[in-house]
């Protein structure tokens, strides 16, 4: 895959469709693209957060560790971001992502993400209204357990 | 050191002085003879004196002599020569003297610069030497620029004046006593007007001439402070930038720069001053005489010839008088300059010589109880940090140091380690107080390590080892011109008053670590290593160097089996694509164009980096290869993405390290060389901006970058293109590149690039990290870890150690320590900048080390964390610089003293 084909990927992810393209490319340009067979690990739980990744193509499930072993909270599709959280968090990786099928993606070192976050504030806006959206889910996910117990 | 720079000089060089002297009276014969000579060639052959008859002779080195009571006696008749042999003969002899003279100029002043030189060398040790005496608490006060300025720059003038110290007032004064002498016997009254006036000089110059000293003395001081303050400078210039206190040191320097402007300009001034008024009294003698002496011949009262013998007498006197002037200038500067340094190096309390000197033979063990009587320790200030503290560590004793945070730990620690010295009280070895033990004991048998580490510039193995070089084991054979050389330097070291000890012998005590030489010192090494936890750390060092292939035979021997094990053990785990390897015959994608087409390590500059696209033989290859065009189109695509994606960002930007081609810097520079290049015929561009533009071509990595460039048939046009250049590889070249081979070591590049022999795949983010570990067990299994670290050895620690880090130094540190096998072991939170876990680790580790063996030296260690202190067979509790509790560590935890509040 070619650069110029990256950048039309990244436009379909919704994080960064408020960017020009050039400055896309310029960030499609500074990301490494890498690769991963299924089953192989994109980061593991507790690990120090250093990049971002956007997943070209292929699919990885997002694994928590719990007593009765990982269990698989979410899967991510082609076009998602995974892993911001920690970079902004300053913390640990919060879960483990793993290969579910042969997996491409960018991976946007920390650095780099805060200063397109810093230079770009249609993205920053962007990813406020992401983790916003994920807060309420969260917050009517609790509401949800707590009333079923 | 002796106050006087003359009686240092005497003292040093008196048999040289005297000697150099009647060498001089001497060179005054044949000198004196060269004068009366053309006046005999000219009267006689030239002009004809003694010749008038033709065929006339005159004898020629005839030996006659009146000697008293015996008369005329004839030695040798000499020979009768006639008018133009004799020109020839006198000719010829006047030739000779002329050599003779020169003959006598050479070998005085060598002998005076020679003279000088020792005794410039001399000085130099002197002071150095005092360095290594000095207390330690000399050292709190100076900067070590200015010492080093003391020792270099300013007692460097004293070796041309040595030479001259005593000879030149001799034979100036004695030539300007004669002048004198020969005035007055001329015409006694004019000879008391010269006298007078010379009085004058001799009284008001050297008047004149104090402020020059003072401001000489000023100079000195000032310049001393300068380098004092550069040299502070370097060694903070991390704390200028972080506080933007840079101006401030501009500032600082530029008033010191002023300051020492003025000075100089001052100097200059007077000096000049005094030349003029000195040059003016010796000008206004010949006046004198012209008027005094006139008036008398006027009034008949003196005769012409007298007045006429005099004037010519005077002028033999300004010459020595005006030398001898500036000698006593140059005397006063360097008794200046010397008297500045020797204030400086002299110090009370000095170490007394016996305490360092040189002793091959190791002393036995220290099997006393190490003890402080009555302790007390003050810092520069006066505040106390230890108070009469008595302690004593039986030998094989395991002691943890516990203190608040004014304890007073560290000092104590210090005190044994004769850091510092006592302010009252003492540190005993049995019955001796330790610091009248000589080095060779306490630095052999006792160790110390602190957290503030120093290490040399030099290689890792060189501060590993430099624990062990106390003398010279081995006297090392030199043959042929070496061992006239060598000899020479023993000579002349001696002459100097230096030690003539060989810095190229062996001074590694090997019997200290376990090892009997060379060969098995290595394995102590590591055990010392492995215990510190820095062979790791080192390993890495050594996979990112490039070996010595001298040192490392069996590493360059093996590593076609190694590249092969590599391969299988990729293959065995399911990892062959981490690394695409080097194949002749084949482009490797993971490596750049101009990597793919040299195809080997630049081991010059010829070939290196930017240079390659400009070497002529490299174009050639290329056109002839058909890749000219292709390649600089290529630049031109690359240069226009590049320039596209970067140009509006600032050159501070981080993304400009993802940008391999060009540097931010050069980007404008592309821009121009774009607009000039575009739409114009390849053929009409000129050979620079070709190879500007395929240079970039060079940089690119199709999987990386992803522009889209590279296809199938540009790939086998690159590989052709590699065979090619290899094929004619001119001879200028033949040393400029080694060539990748499967079975050959690349001597210019890293271990890792060695043994991967081929390029990470790009798309792998935790690839070097798995490849790194894999490496490792490979070199374990086939026995060549112990190589690797050695390679990594060779590392240079940089100034002051400051490429490695500080936890590494401290590590290191530790490690020195550990590797004397002293019977007492002392150490200074040794590892405080590394966390608290791996602090227990290395803890363990080196308590485990040091008894290896059925050792069982007395270990006390100042700990960071009171939790370390379980290790240890005792515990001692300072508070406020007292000892507050000292016993086991159940039984100060049962007590519920200081220390139970501490560990909770």
């Amino acid at each position: 895959m070619l650069l110029k084909d990256e950048v039309g990927m990244l436009q379909r992810v919704p994080l960064f469709s408020g960017i020009e393209s050039a400055k896309l490319k310029l960030l499609a340009f500074t990301s490494d693209r890498v690769s991963y067979s299924a089953g192989q690990i994109l980061f593991r739980q507790g690990d120090e957060g250093d990049a971002a990744y956007v997943i070209l193509s292929g699919k990885a499930d997002i694994l928590v560790d719990s007593d009765s072993g990982p269990i698989k909270v979410a899967e991510l599709l082609p076009n998602s971001i995974v892993g911001e959280i920690a970079i902004l968090c300053n913390s640990s990786r919060t879960a483990t992502v793993r290969a579910a099928s042969p997996v491409e993606a960018l991976r946007i070192r920390k650095d780099h993400f805060l200063r397109l976050m810093r230079e770009f504030p249609e993205m920053t806006i962007e990813m406020v209204r992401v983790l916003a959206d994920r807060l309420s889910h969260t917050t009517a996910d609790l509401i949800d357990a707590r009333s079923a117990k | 050191m002796e106050p006087s720079l003359a009686r240092y000089i005497w003292t040093h060089t008196k048999k040289q002085q005297l000697w150099i002297l009647v060498i001089v009276l001497l060179s005054m014969i044949p000198y004196f003879m060269s004068f009366d000579l053309p006046k005999l060639i000219v009267n006689g052959p030239i002009q004809g004196k003694g010749f008038e008859q033709p065929g006339a002779t005159h004898p020629f080195m005839r030996l006659h002599y009146n000697l008293p009571f015996i008369g005329e006696v004839q030695f040798f008749p000499g020979f009768q020569l006639d008018r133009t042999t004799t020109l020839f003969a006198l000719s010829l002899v006047f030739l000779l003297l002329v050599i003779i003279n020169g003959l006598f100029k050479f070998y005085i002043n060598t002998y005076k610069g020679r003279l000088g030189e020792r005794m410039l060398r001399r000085i130099r040790f002197d002071l150095v030497d005092r360095v290594l005496r000095f207390p330690p608490r000399y050292f709190k006060r100076v900067k070590s620029a200015e010492v080093a300025t003391m020792v270099k720059d300013e007692v460097e003038p004293l070796g041309g004046f040595i030479g001259d110290a005593f000879l030149q007032p001799v034979l100036l004064g004695g030539q300007a006593v004669t002048a004198m002498l020969f005035i007055v016997v001329q015409n006694f009254w004019l000879g008391m007007i010269a006298a007078v006036i010379v009085l004058v000089q001799i009284v008001l110059i050297p008047r004149m001439r104090r402020r020059l000293i003072v401001l000489g003395r000023k100079r000195q001081l000032t310049a001393r402070a300068l380098s004092g303050r550069v040299g502070e400078i370097v060694d903070g210039i991390g704390a200028v930038h972080v506080h933007d206190t840079s101006n401030y040191e501009r500032a600082d320097i530029a008033a010191r720069l002023g300051l020492i402007f003025k000075i100089r300009f001052d100097l200059y001034q007077w000096k000049f001053m005094v030349k003029f008024l000195n040059n003016f009294l010796a000008q206004i003698t010949p006046f004198l005489f012209y008027m005094v002496g006139g008036y008398l011949v006027i009034q008949g009262r003196l005769d012409v010839g007298q007045l006429v013998a005099v004037i010519g007498a005077y002028k033999d006197l300004p010459g020595p008088m005006k030398e001898l002037i500036d000698w006593d200038q140059d005397r006063q500067d360097v008794q200046v300059k010397y008297q500045q340094v020797v204030e400086q190096f002299t110090v009370d309390g000095l170490i007394a010589p016996r305490i360092g000197a040189l002793t091959i033979d190791n002393p036995g063990p220290m099997t006393n109880p190490l003890s402080a009587i009555g302790l007390s320790m003050a810092d520069d200030g006066g505040a106390m940090l230890l108070d009469r503290i008595s302690l004593q560590v039986k030998p094989g004793e395991t002691v943890a140091l516990v203190s608040t945070s004014t304890g007073g730990a560290e000092a104590l620690a210090e005190a044994f380690a004769r850091l510092n010295w006592p302010e009252s009280g003492r540190v005993a070895s049995g019955a001796d107080d330790l610091l009248e033990l000589p080095e060779a004991v306490t630095g052999r048998r006792m160790s110390y390590a602190s957290s503030d580490v120093f290490l040399f510039q030099a290689s890792l193995r060189d501060n590993l080892l430099y624990g062990l070089k106390h003398a010279p084991l081995t006297s090392v054979t030199y043959d042929g011109a070496a061992a006239d050389q060598h000899r020479w330097d023993i000579h002349e070291a001696r002459r100097s008053g230096n030690p003539d000890l060989d810095i190229h012998a062996d001074w590694i005590d090997y019997a200290s670590v376990g090892a009997t030489g060379p060969h098995d010192l290595f394995e102590a090494v590591r055990q010392v290593l492995d215990a510190v936890l820095l062979s790791r750390d080192i390993l890495d060092l050594g996979l990112r160097s490039s070996a010595d292939l001298t040192r490392h035979t069996e590493l360059a021997g093996r590593i076609v089996e190694l590249r092969a094990a590599l391969r299988t053990r990729l293959e065995h785990e399911g990892l062959s694509g981490l690394v695409v390897p080097f194949e002749p015959g084949a482009y490797n994608k993971e490596a750049t164009i101009g990597q793919n087409l040299l195809f080997g390590a630049a081991a010059g500059p010829e070939l290196a980096d930017r240079a390659l696209a400009a070497n002529p033989y490299f174009a050639s290859v290329l056109r002839q290869a058909g890749l000219d065009r292709t390649l600089y189109e290529m630049g031109l695509e690359i240069a226009e993405q590049a320039i596209e994606l970067f140009a509006d960002l600032p050159p501070d930007h981080q993304f400009f390290q993802q940008l391999a081609f060009m540097s931010a810097e050069e980007i404008p520079a592309y821009e121009t060389l774009l607009q000039r290049l575009k739409n114009r015929p390849y053929e009409t561009v000129s050979e620079n901006d070709r190879a500007m533009i395929v240079t970039l071509s060079f940089a690119y990595i199709e999987p990386r970058h992803r522009f889209g460039l590279l296809g199938d048939e540009l790939m086998n046009k690159i590989v052709a293109a590699r065979n090619r250049f290899y094929e004619d590889l001119p001879p200028e070249l033949q040393n400029a590149v080694e060539r990748y081979d499967p079975a050959k070591y690349i001597a210019a590049a890293t271990v890792m690039d060695n043994v991967l022999f081929g390029r990470l795949g790009s798309n792998h983010p935790d690839a070097p990290d798995r490849i790194r570990s894999i490496v490792y067990d490979i070199l374990d299994e086939l026995g060549l870890y112990g190589e690797l670290l050695d390679v990594g050895l060779d590392f240079n620690v940089g100034a002051g150690g400051r490429r490695l880090t500080s936890g590494q130094r401290q590590k290191l540190d530790v490690a020195r320590a550990l590797l004397k096998r002293p019977d007492f072991l002392i150490l200074n939170r040794p590892l405080s900048a590394l966390d608290q876990r791996v602090q227990e680790k290395v803890l363990q580790n080196v308590l485990e080390e040091a008894r290896r063996d059925g050792r069982s030296p007395a270990i006390v260690w100042v700990v960071t964390n009171p939790a370390m202190a379980m290790m240890f067979d005792r515990v001692v509790v300072l508070d406020s610089g007292r000892l507050v509790e000292d016993g086991t560590h159940e039984t100060l935890l049962a007590g519920g003293g200081i220390f139970k509040e501490l560990v909770s």
